[in-house]
């Protein structure tokens, strides 16, 4: 800040003031939803003060579900999505560590080669090449299973480039050192390399953890049994079946608890977010 | 290629290592990638008997498909609207936020959350904000003397995505802004306040140029996102009606393929995205190589 004026601090508070409404303010009347009765919705406005049947709608849809849309229990669905967006980030994180290590700490034929086909998967985004990917999975026998919902977006070419940027900053004494006390690459990898990517890893787990909960058009089409849905592609089906008769506090529900694991992540971990963010775009 | 001073020697680890990566990548990306070029050029009838190679007849059929056309229009009048919603409010919010001192923390980790909301998510929220029959923003507009419907209205079911994919978005490129103007050099702010310049003079003759660069990658991320990755706002809201006004194309590829079940058309128009894609990356990291230099 350069000069005091005080009008213009003040206006500076009113515009982040209203941002911060403005930004809230769709979870605000989300949540005010959901502890709303279903006659709430017949007709009129969308109530804005809380209603008194919190606990009897997130009992009903976590655990008994919500028969006239066929969904199942919520719990389920969370579950499922807490396993996919586990594995997405874990096994990103696991594969891209290794292979960026092969990457930076080796010299062998194809190095080159290798380090393009991992570029290339930057240009293909899933929703490019969705049909034949489907056909690929399908008969792999991986529709309706973790492995379907997760490995086919396990590769990644981002975390790797950000570990082989890291890697190529790590001091070269460091790898000497190891080499004089005997150290050979995986004992190195393991007891020197893994320990000093920590925030690294904890940055890109951050980003990785939300992308792998948010994932809607892949589960979308891989799961057509209703004990593998997620929980973000569930809600669209509740919400289709919804809109003839709408349980809008139900659906609301389903939305506010389908939000609240990244959002507490992004929160909890927000400079690991920020810096994953800033890093992950480089 | 950069590499290391001092590396191991061994002449199967290496290939070990890469081997998950690789095997994924070629397994779920090149390969589907192959087929669906492959398929561009092939026409199947109806039950599957038969496929011919048909040349470029897909695409032909594609560019003069006035249905194509559309989604193509509709999909720049989507992007460029969530990049401007977007980049507008986000700018405004971190100017604000680079003239608090101590609230700025607090501000910043109130703005920050929606980028962790699922796109589906925010679509849903938004549909129900602005319901016809019991929504608020409808309610608000009817007193201002709108009829609002996006049900039946192309123009409002527009508005209605653009929000809603622009307000998850909005925390990103506050962030890159923040960063943007932090970076920019005090004492040039501070010269031209002594020169006598107001801070509207400033911001457009010293720190809107310099901070061009952040808002030309932002202007490109954003336009990947809406691009690519608001499938699920369409999915979850309009499904590319009323009447296609909001039919994008990643939408159209996924409609054309599993619903219509036109796999060469489909197959062609994921190839169009492809060099879509591919154009966007160069871009960007043409630009991050010029960052480079300052």
């Amino acid at each position: 800040m350069v000069e005091n004026r005080p009008l213009l601090n003040l206006l500076s508070h009113l515009v982040l003031i209203a941002g911060v409404v403005v930004v809230a303010f769709p979870v605000y009347v989300a949540i005010i939803a959901s502890t709303r009765g279903p006659t709430d919705f017949m007709s009129g406005l969308i109530p804005l003060l809380p209603g008194p049947h919190t606990l009897d709608n997130y009992r009903r849809i976590m655990f008994s579900g919500v028969s006239t849309s066929g969904a199942p229990p919520i719990a389920l669905m969370m579950t499922n999505s807490l396993v996919m967006a586990l594995a997405i980030a874990i096994g990103k994180i696991a594969i891209s560590l290794i292979s960026a290590f092969a990457i930076v700490y080796f010299r062998f034929p194809f190095r080159q080669l290798a380090f393009w086909t991992i570029f290339i998967t930057l240009m293909l985004p899933v929703e490019v090449r969705i049909v034949p990917t489907f056909k690929v999975v399908a008969d792999l026998g991986m529709l309706n299973s973790y492995a379907g919902l997760s490995i086919p977006l396990i590769a990644s070419a981002t975390a790797t480039f950000l570990f082989r940027q890291f890697f190529l900053t790590v001091p070269d004494e460091l790898t000497e050192a190891a080499r004089v006390d005997g150290a050979g690459p995986l004992k190195f990898f393991r007891d020197i390399l893994l320990p000093l990517s920590r925030t690294n890893i904890a940055a890109l787990f951050v980003i990785l953890f939300i992308y792998g909960w948010n994932q809607y058009l892949w589960p979308l089409l891989v799961t057509t049994d209703p004990g593998y849905y997620t929980v973000v592609m569930g809600i669209k089906r509740m919400a289709e079946v919804a809109d003839a008769i709408p349980q809008w506090n139900l659906v609301m529900a389903t939305v506010v608890l389908a939000m609240l694991p990244p959002v507490v992540v992004v929160v909890v971990m927000q400079r690991f977010f920020v810096k994953g963010l800033v890093e992950s775009e480089k | 290629m950069q590499t290391k001073r001092t590396i191991f020697g061994n002449r199967v680890l290496p290939y070990a290592l890469l081997l998950p990566q690789l095997a994924i990548t070629c397994v779920f990306f090149l390969w589907p990638a192959g087929q669906a070029f492959r398929q561009s050029f092939l026409r199947e009838d109806a039950f599957g008997f038969k496929t011919r190679f048909v040349w470029f007849e897909n695409y032909e059929k594609l560019f003069a498909d006035p249905l194509y056309h559309n989604s193509l229009w509709v999909t720049v009048i989507f992007s460029l609207g969530v990049a401007f919603l977007s980049l507008a409010t986000a700018l405004i919010l971190a100017l604000a936020v680079d003239r608090t001192l101590r609230a700025a923390r607090t501000y910043t980790t109130l703005l920050v959350w929606p980028y962790a909301v699922a796109p589906a998510v925010a679509g849903i929220m938004w549909w129900f904000l602005f319901n016809p029959t019991i929504g608020i923003l409808p309610y608000v507009l009817e007193m201002l003397g709108y009829d609002w419907n996006h049900r039946s209205s192309s123009v409002d079911a527009m508005i209605l995505v653009i929000v809603a994919a622009s307000w998850k978005q909005i925390s990103y490129n506050f962030l890159f802004f923040v960063a943007g103007l932090a970076a920019i050099p005090h004492s040039l702010v501070e010269a031209a306040a002594i020169d006598g310049a107001g801070p509207m003079k400033r911001f457009f003759t010293i720190i809107f140029p310099l901070l061009s660069p952040t808002t030309f990658f932002l202007l490109v991320v954003n336009v990947v996102y809406a691009m690519f990755d608001t499938f699920a706002v369409i999915h979850a809201t309009t499904e590319g009606g009323p009447a296609q006004s909001t039919n994008i194309l990643v939408y159209k590829v996924f409609e054309d393929g599993f619903i219509g079940l036109n796999l060469g058309s489909s197959a062609a128009q994921s190839v169009v995205l492809m060099a879509i894609v591919i154009v966007l990356t160069v871009i960007q990291f043409r630009w991050i190589e010029r960052r480079v230099q300052y």
